[in-house]
């Protein structure tokens, strides 16, 4: 099918777009880099009265380093994040997870901001930006406001977002040094949506025990989930054997994973304990190299 | 009568003034205004890859995008690959190495081999089977066009091409 009419809106500004957001209200879409939404348009899934196309914002693109992390604009796109230099330096785990989104046609023209305003359970930076504990500056006509990562996605496609509000900017804490970080994940193909996806972390202490341990995990419930109870179970052990293996069990304990022609909730329950333990032994291993 | 808004588009090197109405994509525009029907139309959600070029020099799926997005871009599909009735040399190795098979996917697996070999005239094999799974072929014949992308490496058929 073809996309449903709508008036189409080009901001050259940010404060152009809110304007136009705040005059449409729930009527409106914004449109970032499309993969997703255009999809949805071309099979009528939503019919906006109009579509605020953000792309000639060019000062919503950035990444830059910030307080010992970074700051990233929204509209940056998902191969300019794969390929910063920056990002590299500060956060690999980024560049990792970015290279596993959809394809390379798809990550040229999608965005941060768009791939995270969309809120797919089975995606990849969704995860990451919660054990990331990141924050998103969002801003409206007059308005602006900080939510947290764990307080953002709150349900399939759906976040905390609000009718004439844009995200703007994603803020990523820096890491304590002796830090490993890492995202791994199983799909059907390259580039199709995780059916597991495992974000980790863990900084460890003099002694090689975990000081501090956040893991995250996509495509096993209708949001990306925090495993807290894993993170403690790791705290104070040494990152092998027991420790990881309890972790793997808190973790899968904190999912409610979908059952559908891709895979079973048994099969990514498995998934999931094999992927925590695989991404925990990684960030062990980077921990230690640092 | 639907708003139509002025764009332009320089599509394998010419230069066109057209004037679409937004929800036009990028695809239709190119297949149906331009009278470029090499790019194909497949699922129409980003999955089959068989509506991919590239816009300013990057992949991207034209079946997700507007083409009033795509406003001052300059745009590559196949028809800009070889010159009038002569094959681009990483044409040729499709048909000989037999990459072509029923001919569907054909222009978009060029179009992701011609930017994969732009970037790295030398891909393993594993490198070109992440490139090409961007794309779907329904006759399940990837091996050859794995083949063939080899083939054309080895002939250096794209270095320095642009």
């Amino acid at each position: 099918m073809k996309p449903p009419r709508f008036d189409y809106l080009v901001p050259r500004t940010q404060d152009e777009a809110l304007a136009m957001l705040a005059e449409h209200g729930e009527r409106a879409k914004l449109l970032a880099g499309g993969q997703s939404l255009i999809p949805l348009l071309n099979f009528r899934l939503v019919q906006p009265e109009a579509l605020v196309d953000i792309n000639r914002i060019a000062d919503l693109a950035y990444v830059r380093e910030r307080n010992g992390g970074l700051a990233v604009g929204a509209l940056t796109r998902q191969h300019a994040l794969e390929r910063s230099e920056t990002v590299r330096r500060r956060l690999p785990i980024l560049a990792e997870a970015c290279r596993l989104i959809g394809h390379l046609p798809i990550r040229h023209r999608g965005t941060v901001g768009g791939n995270l305003a969309h809120a797919d359970p089975a995606s990849e930076l969704p995860a990451v930006m919660l054990a990331l504990d990141a924050e998103f500056v969002v801003v409206a006509k007059g308005a602006r406001r900080m939510l947290a990562a764990r307080d953002f996605f709150t349900g399939v496609l759906s976040t905390a977002l609000r009718p004439g509000e844009l995200l703007a900017e994603i803020r990523l804490p820096g890491l304590p040094p002796r830090t490993g970080a890492a995202f791994v994940e199983m799909a059907r193909r390259a580039g199709d949506f995780a059916l597991v996806g495992v974000a980790a972390l863990l900084t460890l202490d003099a002694a090689g025990r975990c000081q501090q341990a956040r893991l995250a995990l996509c495509g096993v419930g209708p949001t990306p989930i925090r495993a807290s109870e894993a993170e403690r179970v790791l705290i104070g052990e040494a990152p092998r054997g027991a420790a990881l293996e309890a972790a793997a069990e808190r973790a899968v304990a904190a999912t409610d994973p979908p059952s559908d022609i891709h895979g079973s909730a048994e099969f990514r329950r498995k998934l999931a304990r094999y992927f925590t333990r695989q991404a925990l032994e990684t960030d062990a291993q980077r921990a230690g190299g640092v | 009568m639907p708003r139509t808004v002025p764009i332009k588009l320089t599509v394998n090197g010419v230069q066109h003034e057209l004037a679409v109405e937004p929800r036009r994509l990028l695809v239709d525009v190119l297949r149906e205004d331009l009278a470029l029907t090499g790019t194909h139309v497949g699922c129409e959600h980003g999955v089959c890859g068989t509506c991919t070029v590239l816009v300013n020099g990057e992949s991207a799926r034209s079946c997700l995008m507007f083409a009033v997005g795509a406003d001052g871009a300059e745009i590559l599909t196949v028809e800009g690959l070889g010159q009038g009735a002569r094959l681009h040399p990483l044409q040729e190795a499709f048909r000989e190495a037999q990459g072509l098979q029923c001919g569907f996917c054909t222009p978009a697996m060029l179009m992701v081999a011609y930017e994969l070999l732009q970037q790295n005239p030398s891909p393993s094999e594993e490198e070109i089977r992440e490139a090409i799974s961007a794309n779907l072929c329904r006759c399940t014949g990837y091996q050859s066009i794995v083949e063939a992308v080899q083939l054309a490496a080895a002939r250096h058929a794209v270095a320095g091409a642009r």
